[in-house]
């Protein structure tokens, strides 16, 4: 029988299969960032264990960052996390980007800036939003702190398989509908356990005629509808994205790569766990109004009555979803007024995001109080973005222009959200208190938070036009 | 790792869906570089309410926490697992758990036990009537009993036998070196390296 693309990743990467022990998988790159890498350098060193393979092993600074300043760090606390950060990758021989360094940025936006990330390879980190890194047709994960150090110590972890499902996207994205806003979509279709215990394969029309940053924001929400990975079969779309990248194979190299890479698709006769189809001819730009990112509706609609759920648990999850928001039912999407336009986060902090969200903003002025926040993902995303010029509207807009880090996707660093206060936000999670205490969330797409800087409330830029 | 055989602990009810880990932990408290200390971080946006389930004062000392299903979704930070046992619970149940949160909590010791939804009501609704009411999980027999209450669990064989034993995973991989090793020798050049080769 046929195999999926996941399935032949992972076949390829098992050192061991025994009956009744999970596979032991090798794994092809470790990336690590500050918060959850210390504890496991600790048990490493408590153990006596070395690196295995720091030539497969590579850490940034970003959750626990500012993006104000980028050579001090006041909060002592977080300093001390940093510091630990480059004292344990110094020790143990591992490359680092630290803050102030021209690679330095979200890790799922250095990885594949570096070229690092390349089809049919085990990926893991620990974050959840490693599933972002299975755009380029990678098996990429997310882990936690007692996997890291199993990874450091042994480049390997015993995992049992994940089972399979496909979501096909047919047909194309209508004009103004982006990436986001489909991924949006089918996580309030599948719900946020949906994907659960599965790696899910997105396919069709409408995936293939994504970018490669199109579809790193599709896969980096996997982990938000419950599965483990996310998956895109690799074509030319990705082989040009890696061509001539600092760590792209090269010469001889690069044709047994490529030749390797073609094989990565999935069989015709393979046969998938669960299958979700998606038309989208049918969607339109998509918003959340809960405090999960299941619960979410398009833009033009109303934020709905917890009635209208039939499941009880989905009802009283609705019921608290718009008390914490400070919502009423049936309020159009469109009144919403924020304070804060967050736009940035491995989901859309890539150079795409920002020139779509300057297009919208080009001579027009981020709405009086509100506050809007640009967040380059990676250090080389801002410069671009310098070069570019794009800088230079956000800030004739009102927006303030940062340096590069997690930022306000989560509520760690000096970027949060005070209490009560709403934003529309580019990231991914709008769990209660994410961006900070108190704080509530919409997520919405680059252009949708760009349109509504400039309106103070949730729109789209071709709300702009009618105005 | 903390071996788990059989538990036996009052409860506390949790009858909230989709508790992700920015719940269970937010995120400022994850600057900390150790695995400890984190019990006064443990629903800590929830517990500044007094009413909020784990303040009540017969909920002191609860061992299990009986919750809504999608228990620990979100974000992998292995903080929410220890969290939850610094703060002293020895096992969660629910009817689905987040794959990462779960994976964590067994690498720890914390055992979650996946039990149907109406059974899951049917312990809050127990522990809810009698607070005093005691739970067992026994992992032994693969089973969660209560006053009324019978209900087997599965759990994976191997990691049934790994958290009996308190087995540490890195022990038994390392175990397997000359395997690693090989596969290691076979590897295509084309795959990337984030360090130089070293000189021959
Ligand atoms: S940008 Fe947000 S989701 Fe992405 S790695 Fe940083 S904190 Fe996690």
């Amino acid at each position: 029988m046929g195999r999926t693309i996941a399935e032949k990743v992972w076949d390829e990467h098992v050192i061991r299969r025994v009956e009744g022990e999970p596979d032991l998988l090798y794994i092809d790159l470790h990336m690590l960032h500050e918060v959850t890498s210390p504890q496991a350098f600790e048990a490493l060193r408590l153990a006596g264990r070395s690196v295995r393979r720091t030539d497969l092993t590579i850490a940034t600074e970003d959750h626990n960052v500012p993006t104000d300043v980028i050579d001090r760090i006041s909060d002592p606390v977080s300093r001390n996390q940093i510091e630990t950060l480059r004292r344990n990758c110094d020790e143990f021989g591992v490359r680092r980007h630290s803050l102030g360094d021209a690679e330095q940025g979200i890790v799922f936006v250095m990885g594949p800036q570096l070229g690092l990330i390349q089809p049919g390879m085990t990926v893991v980190c620990g974050d959840s939003h490693t599933s972002t890194l299975g755009a380029f047709g990678a098996l990429a994960f997310g882990i936690g702190t007692s996997q890291v150090e199993h990874v450091l110590a042994t480049q390997t972890l015993p995992m049992a398989p994940f089972r399979t499902m496909a979501v096909t996207v047919e047909g194309e994205l209508p004009e103004g509908v982006t990436a986001k806003d489909l991924i949006l979509a089918v996580i309030a279709e599948i719900g946020t356990g949906g994907g659960q215990g599965h790696v899910i394969e997105y396919r069709g029309e409408a995936i293939r005629g994504l970018s490669m940053e199109g579809r790193l924001t599709i896969c980096n929400m996997s982990i938000e509808a419950g599965a483990r990975a996310g998956m895109i079969a690799p074509d030319e779309t990705t082989f040009a994205y890696l061509k001539g990248r600092p760590h792209a194979p090269q010469g001889e190299d690069w044709d047994a790569a490529v030749a390797y890479w073609k094989t990565l698709y999935t069989d015709q006769d393979a046969v998938f766990d669960k299958e979700v189809v998606i038309d989208a001819a049918a969607l339109t730009p998509f918003v959340t109004w809960g405090t999960n990112p299941g619960q979410g509706a398009p833009l033009g609609s109303l934020i709905p009555a917890p009635e209208s759920f039939t499941d009880p648990v989905e009802r009283s999850a609705a019921e608290r979803a718009l008390s914490y928001m400070g919502l009423e039912a049936g309020t159009p999407l469109r009144e919403v007024r924020v304070d804060t336009v967050f736009l940035g986060s491995c989901t859309n902090g890539r150079i795409e995001d920002l020139r779509a969200a300057a297009d919208v903003l080009r001579g027009r002025r981020v709405a009086e109080g509100v506050r809007m926040l640009v967040v380059p993902g990676s250090a080389k995303v801002r410069l671009q973005a310098e070069t570019e010029g794009l800088h230079q509207v956000f800030t004739e807009a009102g927006a303030d222009w940062r340096f590069a880090g997690c930022s306000m996707c989560l509520g760690m660093n000096p970027d949060q959200l005070a209490p009560g206060e709403r934003s529309a936000s580019t990231s991914n999670r709008n769990f209660e208190g994410r961006q900070g205490k108190g704080g509530r969330t919409h997520l919405v797409s680059p252009v949708v938070a760009a349109a509504t800087a400039v309106t103070g409330r949730l729109s789209s830029p071709a709300d702009l036009l009618e105005a | 790792m903390e071996k788990f055989t059989v538990h036996t602990g009052r409860a506390v009810p949790l009858r909230r869906s989709n508790v992700d880990t920015d719940q269970i932990i937010p995120a400022h408290f994850l600057k900390r570089v150790t695995r400890d200390g984190f019990e006064d971080a443990l629903f800590a946006a929830w517990r500044a309410d007094p009413e909020f389930v784990l303040n009540r004062p017969e909920r002191q000392g609860a061992t299990v926490l009986v919750a809504g299903p999608e228990f620990g979704t979100g974000s992998s930070r292995e903080h929410a697992v220890w969290a939850l046992q610094n703060y002293g619970f020895k096992a969660v149940i629910s009817s689905r758990f987040a794959d990462i949160f779960r994976g964590n909590s067994l690498k720890n010791g914390l055992l979650t036990v996946v039990l149907p939804q109406e059974v899951v009501e049917r312990l809050q609704s127990l522990t809810e009537a009698d607070p005093a009411a005691e739970i067992t999980v026994d992992l032994e027999s693969g089973e969660v009993r209560a006053d009324g209450v019978t209900a087997p669990f599965e759990m994976d064989e191997n990691a049934r036998w790994r958290l009996l034993n308190g087995l540490d995973d890195i022990t038994l991989t390392l175990g397997h070196e000359d395997e690693i090793a090989a596969f290691e020798a076979n590897r295509p050049s084309y795959k990337p390296r984030t360090l130089p080769r070293p000189a021959a």
